[in-house]
C-alpha cells in the first residue's frame, strides 16, 4: 500500500511540476482517442433521425416495386399488413435546371396524403398539377427552391415544395444500397446522378411517352409488427415473380451510406493521429530523461526496487493516458453528432452515438498503447540503470556517426552544426522524421482524395462519385472530415516539432555554448539548431509522400488517382519551411542564453 | 589574510624542484617581459573600468567591479581568488562571451564593447582561445576532430584544418590518441586536447578557466609543462586558477575578491603592490 501511495505521490508531484508537458501529452493522446471514437461512434448517428423521419412521415415498413398494379393485390391483403398506399406510378425523367442535368425518379402521388409514406414538407406545399415536390438532398444538389421553374423531359413544372421521406434512400444513393436500386431506366445516365421527385399521378403518367408508358409502380406497406419486415419479404419472395422489396431497415442503412465514407476516413485518421501521438509523447519523455535519471538514482539509493522504479516512471504517463482516453471518448462521443449531422435527407436531431463496451475498451487501449509504446523502453532502461551512474546524473553519451561528421566538415557552419546535432541523437531524429512522415502522409492522402474526386467528376457519367456537376453531399462531408483530421495532424505535428526542437535545444546547450566560445556566432548556432530539425524532417517528408499515396489507395480502393505533382512539391517544400519556421523560435531563444551561464554550470 | 595581501603559498616538497626550474626560467625572461610591459603598444589585452552586474536593486550583485587590466604580449597572468569572487566572469568578459555592464575591453586593437555579435564571434574565432575546467570537448568527436573544429568554424579548408590539428596534437603529445573519443582519454589528456583546440587558430591570447581544476597531480604537471612551453614560445595567457602551482608559473598574479582586484604580484621576485600601481595606466 505504501508503495502505491509513493508511486501516486511522485506521479502527482511530477505532473504538477511539469504542467505544460502533462497537458501536451493529454492533448496528443486525447486527439487520437477522440478521432477513433468518432470513427467508431458514427454508425449510430443517423439511427435516431431516421426513426424520427419515419415517424413523422408514416414511413413504410416494406416498399414493394411492382411491374404492374395487378401485382399489388396479394400484398395488400397479405397477413400482417396493417395499411397500404399505392401502387403509385414511377416515371423516368431528365430534369434541367440552372444549367444542370440529372436523372429523376418521378413518383406519381395523389394530392390528399396517403395512409403510408407522407413525405414531410420542409418548404412549400404538396404536389399539384404542374407542381412538383423535390426530395431535399436532391433539391440542395440542384440548387432548386420553392417557386423555381424546372423542366422534366422538356415539360415545364414549378417547384411546389421540398420534402423528406423515409421510404427511399436520399440523393446520391437512390440507386444504391439495400433500400435503393433504380427501378427506372435512364439510358446513359449515371446512377449517382438520379434523384427523387413527387408529382401528381397524372403528371407522372404524362412524363412517359405514349410509346413507352409507365411500367414501374411502388407500393408502400405498413405491417402490424414492423420488426417482421424481413420475414414478410422472405415470405413473398416468390420464385419466378421476383418482386424487389425494401425493408425499413434496408432504407435506414442506405441513409447511413451518407456517413459510411466518413468512417472510412476517420479510422485511418485516428491511426495517423495515434502514431503522431506516440512520437510526441516519446519526444516529451526523452527530453526529460536526464531529470528522470537523477530521480531514478535517488529512488534506488533510498531502497527502491527496479520494479518500483519502472512503476514510478510509467505511472504518470499511464494515468495521463487513461485521462486522455476518457477525454477523447467524451469528446468524440459529443462531437459525432455535431460533425455528422444526418444531412438534408432526414429531419430531427441526431441522436447520441452508440458506443459498445468493446469500442470503449478499444479507445482506452489505444490511449494506453500510445503511452506504453513511448515510455516502456525508457522505464525498463531506468529500472536497469546502476544507482551510482544514475546518481552521478551522467549525461547520455551522444552517438557518434563518423561518416556524417566527415561529410559535415565540408559544409557551411550552420549545416555542419545541424548535421552533427541531428546525428548525436538518432532516436530523436527518427521520431521527428516519423512524425513528419505521418503528417505528410495525411496531407498527401487528402491531396490524393481531391485528385480522385476531380478525376471522377471530370469523367462525366463514369462510375463512382460523379454526380454530373451536381454537388455531392457525400464528397463534401468527406472533405469536412479530411479537413478536421488534417488540421488535427498539422496542429499536433507543429506542437511536436516545437517540442522536438526544444528538446534538441536543451540537449545541445553545452555544444552550442562551446561552439560560441570557439567563435561561432549566435546566428550560426541558431541556424544549426534549426538545420538539425530540418535535416531530421527531410527523410520524413520523402517517406510521407509514397506513404500517403499508398494509404489513400488502401482506403479508397481501386480507381484512386495520384495527387498533382505541384501539390506534392508544395507539400514537401511547405513542410520543410514550416519545420524551419517552427523551430526557429526555440533556436533563437537558445542562442540568446549567454554561453558563460551554461559553461559555468557544466563546470560544476 | 587581509585585503591587499597575497595568500602565502604552501609548496609541497615534490613541487619545489619544479618551482626552482621556473624561477630560473623567469629570471632569464624577466627582462624581456618587463620591457614589453613598459611599451604601451605591446598590450594585447586591456580592460578599463570593467563592471558586470547581475540582478537589480536589493538583489544587485557586482560580479566584476571596476577592474582595470593590461596584459602584455607574451605575458602570462594568473587571476586568483576565492570561489564566486568573479574570476570566471572576468575571463568570459575578456573573451567576449559576455557583455560588460560598463567599461571597455580592447583586444588586438579593437574595442570589444563596440563590436556587433557577429564581429565579436569573428574575434573569438581569430584572436582568442578558450580552455575550460570541464574541458568542454564534444563527446561524439575524436580528439583530432575536436581540435580542428575552430578552424572549420573559421571557414578554413578541411584538409588544412586537419593538418594543423594533427600538428598541435603532436605538440601536446597526443599524436597517438588523435582518433580517440574524449571518453577514451584521461582527464589530463582531455585537457591537452582542449589546449590544442584553443591554439588551432593561432590566437593572440589564450584564456584558461581553472585548467587544472579537474585534474590529479600528474595531469596537472603535464598541463603546467604545456603552459610553460606556450609561455616560452611567447603565447599570451590569462589563467583563472585556485592552484598556486599555476600561479607560480605566471609572470604576474592578480588577487581578486568581491569582483575587484586587491593585489598584484610579479611572480617569484616578490614585487607586490596595489592594482593601480601595476596596471598599464602607469606603464
Amino acid at each position: 500500500m505504501g508503495k502505491i501511495v509513493l508511486v501516486c505521490r511522485l506521479a502527482a508531484r511530477d505532473m504538477r511540476r511539469h504542467l505544460a508537458q502533462a497537458a501536451m501529452l493529454l492533448l496528443a493522446v486525447a486527439a487520437a482517442a477522440a478521432v477513433l471514437t468518432l470513427g467508431l461512434a458514427l454508425h449510430g448517428v443517423t439511427n435516431q433521425p431516421y426513426q424520427q423521419t419515419r415517424a413523422a412521415t408514416e414511413g413504410p415498413d416494406v416498399v414493394a416495386y411492382l411491374k404492374s398494379p395487378a401485382q399489388a393485390a396479394p400484398l395488400i391483403h397479405a397477413s400482417g399488413v396493417s395499411a397500404t398506399a399505392g401502387p403509385f406510378p414511377v416515371a423516368a425523367a431528365i430534369v434541367n435546371f440552372n444549367g444542370l442535368t440529372a436523372g429523376v425518379e418521378a413518383e406519381g402521388r395523389s394530392e390528399p396524403p396517403a395512409a403510408v409514406d407522407q413525405p414531410k414538407l420542409t418548404a412549400g406545399s404538396w404536389v399539384r398539377p404542374g407542381g412538383v415536390v423535390i426530395e431535399r438532398t436532391f433539391a440542395e444538389a440542384l440548387g432548386a427552391s420553392v417557386g423555381d421553374r424546372i423542366t422534366l423531359n422538356g415539360q415545364s413544372y414549378t417547384v411546389a415544395g421540398i420534402a423528406v421521406s423515409a421510404a427511399k434512400p436520399p440523393f446520391p444513393n437512390l440507386c444504391y444500397g439495400g433500400g435503393g436500386g433504380c427501378h427506372i431506366t435512364l439510358p446513359g445516365e449515371n446512377p449517382k446522378n438520379i434523384g427523387l421527385m413527387w408529382t401528381t399521378e397524372a403528371d407522372a403518367l404524362k412524363l412517359s411517352p405514349a410509346s413507352n408508358p409507365v411500367s414501374d409502380y411502388v407500393l408502400d406497406l405498413k405491417l402490424s409488427d414492423p420488426d417482421q419486415a424481413q420475414a414478410f419479404v422472405y415470405r413473398y419472395d416468390i420464385p419466378g415473380v421476383n418482386l424487389p422489396f425494401a425493408t425499413w431497415q434496408d432504407i435506414a442503412s442506405s441513409d447511413a451510406l451518407l456517413i459510411q465514407d466518413e468512417q472510412s476516413v476517420l479510422t485511418p485518421g485516428a491511426v495517423l493521429l495515434a502514431l503522431l501521438a506516440i512520437a510526441t509523447v516519446a519526444v516529451l519523455v526523452g527530453s526529460r530523461l536526464a531529470e528522470h535519471t537523477r530521480r531514478v538514482g535517488l529512488l534506488k539509493a533510498a531502497g527502491g526496487t527496479p520494479g518500483l522504479v519502472a512503476a514510478t516512471f510509467l505511472a504518470e504517463n499511464l494515468v495521463l493516458a487513461v485521462l486522455a482516453g476518457a477525454a477523447g471518448l467524451a469528446g468524440g462521443w459529443l462531437a459525432a453528432p455535431l460533425l455528422t449531422s444526418p444531412g438534408a435527407a432526414l429531419i430531427g436531431a441526431p441522436g447520441a452515438p452508440s458506443l459498445t463496451p468493446p469500442e470503449i475498451v478499444g479507445v482506452m487501449a489505444l490511449a494506453l498503447v500510445v503511452a506504453l509504446a513511448s515510455t516502456l523502453v525508457p522505464a525498463i532502461r531506468a529500472a536497469r540503470t546502476s544507482t551510482v551512474r544514475a546518481l552521478a546524473d551522467a549525461a547520455r553519451t551522444p552517438k557518434r556517426r563518423g561518416a556524417l561528421i566527415r561529410i559535415s566538415r565540408r559544409l557551411p557552419v550552420p549545416v555542419l552544426f545541424g548535421l552533427r546535432l541531428a546525428a548525436r541523437r538518432p532516436r530523436r531524429s527518427l521520431l521527428s522524421a516519423a512524425s513528419i512522415a505521418v503528417t505528410v502522409c495525411g496531407i498527401v492522402a487528402v491531396l490524393a482524395f481531391h485528385a480522385t474526386v476531380s478525376q471522377k467528376f471530370s469523367a462525366n457519367g463514369g462510375p463512382g462519385g460523379s454526380t454530373g456537376g451536381l454537388g455531392n453531399p457525400v464528397v463534401s462531408r468527406d472533405e469536412q472530415m479530411l479537413l478536421v483530421i488534417t488540421v488535427a495532424l498539422v496542429i499536433l505535428a507543429s506542437i511536436n516539432a516545437i517540442f522536438t526542437a526544444w528538446a534538441t535545444v536543451v540537449d545541445a546547450r553545452r555544444p552550442s555554448a562551446v561552439m560560441r566560445a570557439l567563435g561561432a556566432s549566435s546566428r550560426q548556432v541558431s541556424g544549426g539548431l534549426a538545420a538539425a530539425q530540418v535535416l531530421a524532417a527531410l527523410p520524413g517528408v520523402i517517406l510521407g509522400v509514397p506513404a500517403g499515396i499508398g494509404l489513400f489507395a488502401a482506403v479508397g480502393g481501386s480507381g484512386t488517382a495520384p495527387p498533382a505533382v505541384v501539390g506534392l512539391v508544395a507539400t514537401v517544400v511547405g513542410t520543410l519551411v514550416a519545420v524551419a519556421v517552427l523551430t526557429t523560435v526555440p533556436a533563437l531563444v537558445a542562442a540568446r542564453v549567454p554561453p558563460p551561464q551554461v559553461l559555468q554550470a557544466e563546470a560544476g | 589574510m587581509t585585503t591587499g595581501e597575497m595568500p602565502r603559498l604552501r609548496v609541497a616538497a615534490g613541487d619545489r624542484a619544479w618551482l626552482e626550474v621556473h624561477e630560473r626560467n623567469w629570471t632569464s625572461r624577466k627582462g624581456s617581459v618587463m620591457n614589453k610591459m613598459t611599451h604601451a603598444g605591446a598590450w594585447v589585452l586591456r580592460a578599463r573600468g570593467l563592471r558586470k552586474e547581475h540582478g537589480r536593486e536589493a538583489s544587485l550583485v557586482r560580479a566584476v567591479d571596476g577592474v582595470d587590466l593590461d596584459v602584455a604580449r607574451g605575458e602570462t597572468v594568473a587571476v586568483m581568488g576565492p570561489s564566486g569572487c568573479g574570476k570566471s566572469t572576468l575571463l568570459y568578459l575578456l573573451g567576449g562571451l559576455d557583455r560588460p555592464t560598463a567599461g571597455e575591453i580592447w583586444l588586438a586593437g579593437q574595442d570589444m564593447s563596440r563590436l556587433s555579435e557577429r564581429r565579436l564571434a569573428r574575434l573569438r574565432r581569430e584572436a582568442i582561445g578558450f580552455v575550460f575546467q570541464a574541458f568542454h570537448l564534444m563527446d561524439e568527436l575524436t580528439a583530432v576532430e575536436n581540435v580542428e573544429l575552430p578552424a572549420l568554424l573559421a571557414g578554413g579548408s578541411p584538409r588544412a584544418a586537419r593538418r594543423r590539428a594533427t600538428e598541435l596534437l603532436e605538440q601536446v603529445g597526443l599524436a597517438n590518441r588523435a582518433r580517440f573519443l574524449p571518453t577514451q582519454l584521461s582527464g589530463g589528456q582531455r585537457q591537452r586536447v582542449a589546449i590544442a583546440r584553443a591554439l588551432v587558430a593561432g590566437p593572440q591570447v589564450v584564456l584558461a578557466d581553472e585548467p587544472t581544476g579537474n585534474l590529479d597531480s600528474a595531469a596537472t604537471a603535464d598541463v603546467l609543462r604545456l603552459f610553460d612551453g606556450l609561455h616560452a614560445a611567447g603565447q599570451t595567457l590569462v589563467i583563472v586558477t585556485h592552484d598556486p602551482r599555476v600561479a607560480a608559473a605566471a609572470d604576474r598574479t592578480i588577487s581578486m575578491r568581491d569582483g575587484a582586484f586587491t593585489n598584484q604580484t610579479r611572480s617569484l621576485d616578490g614585487i607586490t603592490g596595489s592594482p593601480g600601481a601595476l596596471s598599464g595606466r602607469e606603464g
